[in-house]
């Protein structure tokens, strides 16, 4: 061997090593940080920036009762558009980035893909380790498990049921009494419409406050199980009963109900629009109470809004004692970062939470109230009797879905009530993207 | 030079580290991601070989064709928006307003360094119909027309589209077709006059023809990046109505991280680079072509 070709040999290997050395690099920088526990420095804290109640209770908790925990794990929150959460969900999943506690998803179907690969903690026994399972309400527990499997996956900073809420002095000044079924709301609308009163506020942007009104429907016309026999293959949404109840959603839009352009109403106009007046009727979970507790954004007066139950279909097997219900956007924690200092934070949450959500906001959650709390308005009164004396509660539209419907359907909503979708399409499109599941 | 060049171990040195950075963040993402392909699954869960079920699945999901459809019908309307507007405002600088197009230039160029979304929000203000009626809207009714929901259906939403990247980017394409114009030598133009060609037909048979260089790298340009529009439809539709103006890419990001079905994303992704590759081919074969011999 000359010196040349042992030159060029050692270059040749020189070469070789630099590049293992950068696919290396290459693939340990895309490949996470790995599995294992691994100590927080803050609470971390991720949630969609529509829903301000549990970060102000959250931020109210830090500086009160849970100082001592802020203390040392100091709560750091971060926001991201409900729209975009499961996709930062599903990367930061990815790359075992997760923070502390987190917006479990949209679907309840992520979430339970996240607790089955071993992200999210079992809630259940990390409760009843700490001591405070018991400070759950029972009722909220069982909403929990209906949609989680049977598990306890996330924490119920809210526990709310649905219904139409409704301006009472509207109601009165235009003779209309509480409607009890779908066609006196039907015609209750009209007669609304008739004299210039948008009858409907909802969001199309947002999607479900629309397909929320479907579900309830169906599960007023087919009973409580409608959209289980949905997810358990035993009907399909093309069955004439399935796409009669959006046809008859797509009829209020036909007719103009819900005011111009629903698809560009956001969240926040959509309630701005119930609580200046300018609405009769807002289909909505009690998380607004909050909203409607505040001066600063209802106009009206809480005293001047009413309750009602999603009106009964003629002939129908549901009944409307059966309110939706669920537990807000899930919140819940991640596995690897459980470790004591989070375990404090927790037992602070579940034995104080309850009372300051419910004191300073009026937000009704799953926690108990262990300190006594005057309801901020009649109408709290009234939601938090309704769910006390709840025997059977039913799910909403997607809450059997997974993310792609649950997208589908929340995306084509405005469509169905604009009208450029049929009542047909609209179901069998939502089909569709349930059967490539 | 022709020692250096002829040295292979210069040419290494001097395209190694390039090579290298374009390797790494190119390449390998891309054979990485033709490998996801043929796979099924998520971060969350892993991955499992899938065979080419993920192809068979392309030809099968309609909501492919509808964005395929739409991802063509967008770049061509918008590509010839696009280059159309900036000729024609290169045009009026070079011809009309000559030494005083700097302030219109300006001006014109000012919307390509606006951020998408700011341009997104501006018009989606531009076009609403609610909360507030939009000032397009208030056009219509002062002249006696009926509000129209633009973002209500999707062949408004599509135009709304099309302007909104028509505006934002014309003063780019006029720019660089600008150079393109200047470039050519006045005494030829003078000739041209002198032979009684003016107007359309001074721009027909002389602009046309020595502008086409630039013109061609304006077209390419344009539909290359009009094929892979992604911000300002997430930004101004979201997609929406439904799916109504979603191309390739937003499907394509929207089954992956939404979905969280990376397999079908990939393959999504392969169908949009042949699409780009192809449509790259049948550009540069018409550009070799050369006009001025009719």
């Amino acid at each position: 061997m000359n010196v040349d070709s042992s030159r060029a040999a050692r270059a040749r290997i020189t070469g070789l090593t630099a590049s293992a050395a950068a696919v290396v690099v290459f693939v340990s920088a895309c490949g996470g940080t790995g599995g294992g526990s691994a100590s927080p420095k803050n609470f971390s804290y991720l949630t969609n920036v529509e829903n301000t109640t549990v970060k102000t209770a959250l931020g109210t908790l830090s500086k009160g009762a849970c100082a001592a925990e802020n203390k040392t794990l100091p709560l750091k929150v971060d926001t991201v558009p409900q729209t975009s959460l499961d996709q930062k969900l599903q990367l930061l999943a990815g790359q075992n980035a997760l923070p502390v506690q987190f917006a479990a998803g949209n679907a309840p179907a992520l979430t339970d893909q996240l607790y089955k690969s071993g992200k999210i903690a079992d809630l259940e026994k990390k409760l009843k380790d700490l001591g405070v399972y018991d400070q759950i309400e029972p009722s909220a527990v069982s909403t929990i498990k209906a949609l989680y499997g049977g598990k306890l996956e996330v924490l119920p900073y809210e526990y709310n049921i649905e219904g139409i809420f409704y301006n009472k002095k509207i109601f009165s000044d235009n003779g209309l009494s509480v409607p009890a079924t779908w066609d006196e709301l039907v015609s209750a609308a009209a007669k609304l419409e008739s004299k210039g009163i948008q009858p409907f506020s909802a969001s199309g942007q947002q999607g479900w406050p629309i397909t929320r009104l479907v579900s309830g429907y169906l599960y007023r016309s087919l009973g409580p199980d409608a959209l289980k026999d949905v997810a358990d293959g035993k009907a399909k949404l093309t069955d004439p009963a399935y796409v009669k109840a959006a046809q008859e959603v797509a009829d209020l839009g036909k007719k103009g109900y819900f005011g111009k352009g629903v698809g560009s109403i956001d969240y926040d106009t959509s309630t701005n629009t119930f609580l200046s007046g300018k609405a009769a009727m807002f289909y909505m979970g009690s998380w607004v109470l909050t909203n409607i507790a505040d001066p600063k954004q209802n106009k009206v007066g809480a005293e001047s809004i009413g309750f009602m139950p999603f009106p009964a279909v003629s002939g129908g097997k549901g009944s409307i004692d059966q309110y939706p219900s669920n537990v807000g956007l899930a919140m819940t924690l991640g596995d690897r970062t459980f470790d004591s200092k989070v375990g404090n934070w927790v037992k602070c949450i579940g034995t104080n939470y309850g009372s300051v959500a419910l004191k300073d906001q009026g937000s009704i959650s799953g926690f108990k109230a262990n300190t006594p709390v005057k309801d901020p308005n009649e109408l709290t009164s009234q939601v938090r009797k309704t769910i006390g004396d709840s025997k059977q509660n039913v799910l909403w539209f997607e809450a059997l879905f997974g993310t792609k419907a649950t997208t589908v359907s929340q995306t084509n909503a405005a469509s169905l009530l604009s009208g450029s979708m049929s009542a047909e399409d609209f179901m069998q499109t939502v089909q569709d993207a349930l059967s490539s599941q | 030079m022709h020692r250096v060049l002829g040295d292979r171990r210069a040419i290494a040195i001097l395209i190694g580290p390039a090579l290298l950075v374009y390797s790494l963040i190119m390449l390998i993402p891309m054979v990485w991601s033709l490998g996801y392909s043929f796979t099924k699954g998520n971060t969350i869960d892993g991955f499992t070989g899938n065979g080419v079920a993920n192809f068979t699945r392309l030809f099968d999901d309609p909501a492919v064709g509808d964005a395929l459809w739409f991802t063509l019908k967008y770049a061509v309307v918008v590509t010839i928006g696009q280059v159309l507007a900036g000729y024609l405002l290169a045009l009026l600088y070079v011809f009309f307003l000559k030494r005083a197009s700097a302030l219109v230039r300006t001006l014109a160029f000012f919307p390509v360094v606006l951020p998408t979304v700011a341009v997104g929000l501006l018009f989606q203000k531009l076009f609403q119909v609610a909360p507030q009626t939009g000032p397009v809207n208030s056009l219509l009714n002062a002249v006696g027309l009926e509000s129209i929901d633009w973002f209500g259906t999707a062949g408004h939403a599509f135009w709304v589209l099309v302007i909104m990247d028509v505006w934002r980017s014309m003063g780019f394409y006029a720019v660089l077709l600008f150079a393109g114009l200047v470039d050519i030598p006045e005494e030829v133009l003078e000739s041209a006059r002198l032979d009684g060609a003016s107007g359309l037909r001074l721009v027909r048979h002389i602009v046309m023809p020595l502008s086409f260089p630039v013109l061609m790298s304006s077209l390419i340009f344009s539909i290359n990046g009009t094929l892979k529009v992604f911000d300002s439809i997430v930004a101004l539709t979201n997609g929406g109505p439904g799916s109504g103006t979603t191309p390739l890419t937003l499907y394509m990001f929207q089954t992956s991280f939404t979905y969280s079905d990376y397999g079908y994303g990939s393959t999504i992704a392969l169908l949009l680079t042949v699409v780009c590759l192809l449509v790259t081919l049948v550009v540069f074969r018409i550009s070799r072509r050369d006009l001025t011999k009719g």
